[in-house]
């Protein structure tokens, strides 16, 4: 059997095609994106983004139900949006194969916590699946269908960005499984969570798990390796790959199945090495319910494990004492390189407004989440998708511009508008509320890498044939403007984010009008979906101001004398520096 | 210990090789070149990529590890068998990450960060200087790649440059060069890794 390098992400979707997945659909999100472009490229199964991850398990719900295996990927905190029907689809099971793929992100490299998403599993009382390579990825992605389908349950399938985003080889059988939709047939006291019905669905969720921890004693996904009798390792995912590497001599126990825990198996594992010790990073899932089963651990014998943060090898040999590798002292006077707008993003100048407007800005989730590092710190919440507008609507009940003089934007992009800003302005519509509201436009998803969404109408489908958001999407596209004017936004305009001008007096008009709600909608693409370039702009007689600088764009910097200088090799010529110059020296003449 | 693998190349343990640079620059198609010839050569391979937001002009960085059967897919302090900087400062913010014995190569161009053009902080001293006494070899893989009428390519000379430090035969990594990038940039690529290659040996053999 040939193997073949895949990421996690690639290897799950392979595993979710082979298992005669039909219907797959999510919402971009790292780590989990990669899975639904992997398989969308693959025949007889049809996938699609949603507005959001809600939407997005209610449609798998719905597949499922109806007799079609569906997977729903989203990340970590997509779980939190999919929550209620989630906790409503633990009690009436799923008829059809559903596993909903979490994707945890620990350390937060693209993300706003850390938290851990088999807590939900436990909460519903659904199986969970933890995997820790891609082989695994490939094998218990077709497995969590089979125990779907077998305990009528949605299977949660928990990976981290060090598994979704790793390379590994694995060996597939490249064959998919002929399933045949299965019958539908009503089915009210399971499907309907009325009271009279969910009460009596709590029973068959409380028989569930019994037969669920039973199962979970001889699951072939939890793996004992015995070595050393002295250390005995329980872990799971990336973990158990860096304990090997850390603790090569260790038993250990890897959890395949996360929930429910094998008791039995637990604590035989426990009794047959002098000391038991639970390795996890970001959390105490495993601790804190293998110590509730009576389960005694212990202490890492130098240090403890941080509680926090993504674990790495060098992080448990330190806890066990054991020597690191000779280095170097890190390098302690070097500029940091965060991430920053792109040059000729469309974002940029919206920030150099509202900086210089002073405003109070209620930011959300995106590459605009961007707006509130230097230059600019022009963003001063990011909480979750949608919050922006809401946000900036508490504000105001609290008195803000009263209060400090400063007008409060709220300022979410279009793809987060898509998810959750819809109802969060018909909230401030509905009771009347004033203020300034920002979509910025951006024509995709980009933070994600450039995905279709609601707004441009480019599909899953439509990318997979490499369509740009430009081009002719098969999507039906929102019209922003007619949207707020439907839900009863009288002061709505469209503004070309690229026009300083323009974008200064849209925002100083909708900030002076204090008796009205009014929107702004900034469009113009993100340059990761429009690669045109303009000529170079030539800087003459130039007066070492720093105003251009004050844009922070990455292709501008200071000469030795003081006098901006552009690079050649990031200069996209989009005109951003030649409408900041407040003298005229930049030009493209 | 003798390989019987049709491509097999001998290596003692496992190997970590670091690419970093700055989102961009083209340290995943580095990185799966790579990957691609060690499981061509019959071994064990992981390859671990930051997506999402540090891809925005941050630092990136891609581990590879490869061997008989490799554990875990992240770098720690002093494990880098191989350094390969696409950018001197980040090959700087690296330097823990090499091992008492291990290479580094450098592209030896400096990409100045935002947070530099607007003030805030300041390039460092001595980079170059800084970077030849902890052993590194310093490139001119931009310049490389621009001379050969192809800027894009500079990863790929990179690589040209990272292949002279594993055991792996030079027709394995131009096989993979065939297989990993677009069709109509397999010339300008193989012609970078050759350079690439060659820049390296030369400077060893200095």
């Amino acid at each position: 059997m040939d193997k073949n390098l895949m990421s996690g992400n690639e290897a799950i979707a392979q595993g979710a095609w082979e298992a005669g997945v039909a219907v797959g659909v999510g919402y971009p999100g790292t780590p989990s994106t990669e899975t639904l472009e992997a398989l969308v490229r693959k025949d007889d199964v049809y996938c699609e983004w949603s507005p959001n991850e809600k939407v997005a398990f209610e449609v798998g719900l719905g597949a499922a139900i109806a007799g079609a295996r569906s997977l729903v990927t989203m990340k970590h905190v997509g779980v939190n949006v999919a929550a209620d029907p989630f906790m409503a689809a633990a009690s009436t099971g799923v008829n059809a194969g559903l596993v909903l793929l979490a994707a945890d992100d620990p350390s937060c490299y693209s993300s706003q916590n850390e938290q851990d998403s088999r807590f939900y599993a436990a909460f519903g009382r659904i199986p969970c699946l933890d995997v820790a390579d891609s082989q695994d990825c490939y094998e218990m992605t077709r497995a969590a269908f089979e125990l779907s389908e077998r305990f009528d349950t949605p299977v949660m399938l928990h990976e981290t960005m060090r598994i979704a985003h790793t390379r590994t080889l694995v060996a597939t059988s490249g064959a998919r499984e002929a399933v045949a939709p299965r019958d539908y047939t009503d089915d009210i006291p399971k499907y309907v969570m009325m009271p009279a019905n969910a009460v009596k669905r709590r029973l068959v969720v409380d028989e569930r798990q019994a037969e669920l921890e039973a199962y979970a004693e001889t699951c072939p996904f939890n793996k004992v390796e015995r070595r050393s009798e002295k250390i005995g390792v329980i872990c799971a995912g990336a973990v158990y790959q860096h304990v090997r590497e850390a603790l090569p001599d260790a038993s250990t126990f890897k959890l395949g199945l996360a929930w429910p825990l094998p008791a039995r198996a637990l604590a035989d594992f426990a009794a047959s090495v002098d000391a038991c010790y639970v390795v996890e990073e970001a959390s105490d899932y495993f601790s804190s319910r293998v110590r509730a089963l009576g389960i005694e651990l212990a202490e890492p014998p130098a240090a403890p494990l941080p509680v926090a943060g993504e674990l790495k090898p060098e992080l448990i040999r330190a806890a066990f004492g054991i020597a690191q590798p000779a280095h170097l002292a890190p390098a302690t006077d070097l500029p940091p390189r965060p991430p920053a707008f792109c040059p000729g993003c469309p974002h940029r100048l919206v920030f150099c407004e509202l900086r210089r407007l002073k405003a109070i800005v209620t930011g959300d989730i995106g590459c605009y989440t961007l707006g509130a590092v230097a230059p600019y710190g022009a963003c001063h919440t990011v909480i979750d998708m949608g919050a922006s507008l809401s946000m900036a609507h508490g504000m105001e009940l609290a008195g803000a511009t009263e209060r400090t003089g400063r007008p409060v934007v709220g300022v979410i992009g279009d793809s987060t508008f898509a998810h959750s800003g819809i109802t969060s302005m018909l909230g401030t519509i509905y009771n009347g509320g004033t203020g300034t509201l920002c979509i910025l436009d951006n024509r995709t998803t980009a933070m994600t890498g450039t995905q279709g969404n609601p707004v441009n109408g480019v599909t899953l489908t439509d990318s997979s044939h490499k369509i740009g958001p430009l081009d002719n999407p098969t999507g039906k596209a929102l019209d922003l403007l007619a949207l707020c004017r439907a839900m009863g936004v009288e002061d709505v305009v469209e503004v070309d984010a690229q026009d300083l001008q323009a974008v200064r007096s849209a925002l100083k008009a909708a900030t002076s009008a204090t008796d009205r709600l009014s929107v702004i909608v900034f469009k113009a693409p993100c340059r990761l979906i429009d690669r045109s370039r303009g000529k170079q702009p030539t800087i003459r007689d130039c007066r070492a101001c720093g105003q251009c600088i004050k844009i922070g764009c990455p292709a501008l910097g200071r000469a030795k004398d003081g006098t901006a200088a552009i690079d050649p090799t990031q200069c996209i010529g989009c005109d951003q520096c030649v409408q900041s110059c407040p003298f005229g020296c930049i030009t493209k003449e | 210990m003798a390989d019987t693998e049709k491509n097999g190349a001998v290596v003692d343990g496992t190997k970590t090789i670091l690419l970093v640079g700055v989102g961009g620059q083209g340290t995943i198609l580095a990185g799966k070149l790579l990957a691609t010839v060690a499981a061509e050569a019959g071994l064990d391979v992981k390859v671990s990529e930051i997506h999402g937001m540090s891809q925005r002009g941050g630092s990136v960085s891609t581990v590879i590890r490869l061997g008989e059967h490799v554990s875990t897919m992240v770098c720690d302090d002093g494990c880098a068998d191989v350094v390969v900087a696409f950018e001197a400062v980040e090959a700087l913010r690296a330097q823990h990450y090499l091992a008492a014995d291990g290479r580094m190569f450098v592209n030896d161009e400096q990409i100045t960060p935002v947070s530099v053009n607007i003030g805030t902080f300041s390039m460092p001293e001595r980079v170059d200087e800084r970077l030849r006494e902890m052993g590194a070899h310093l490139l001119d893989a931009g310049v490389i790649a621009r001379g050969l009428g192809s800027p894009r390519s500079t990863n790929v000379v990179l690589v040209g440059a990272l292949s002279t430090a594993l055991p792996f035969d030079a027709e394995l990594w131009r096989e993979a060069v065939r297989s990993c990038v677009p069709a109509a940039t397999v010339d300008a690529n193989l012609a970078a890794f050759d350079a690439g290659r060659d820049a390296a040996l030369r400077g060893a053999a200095r």
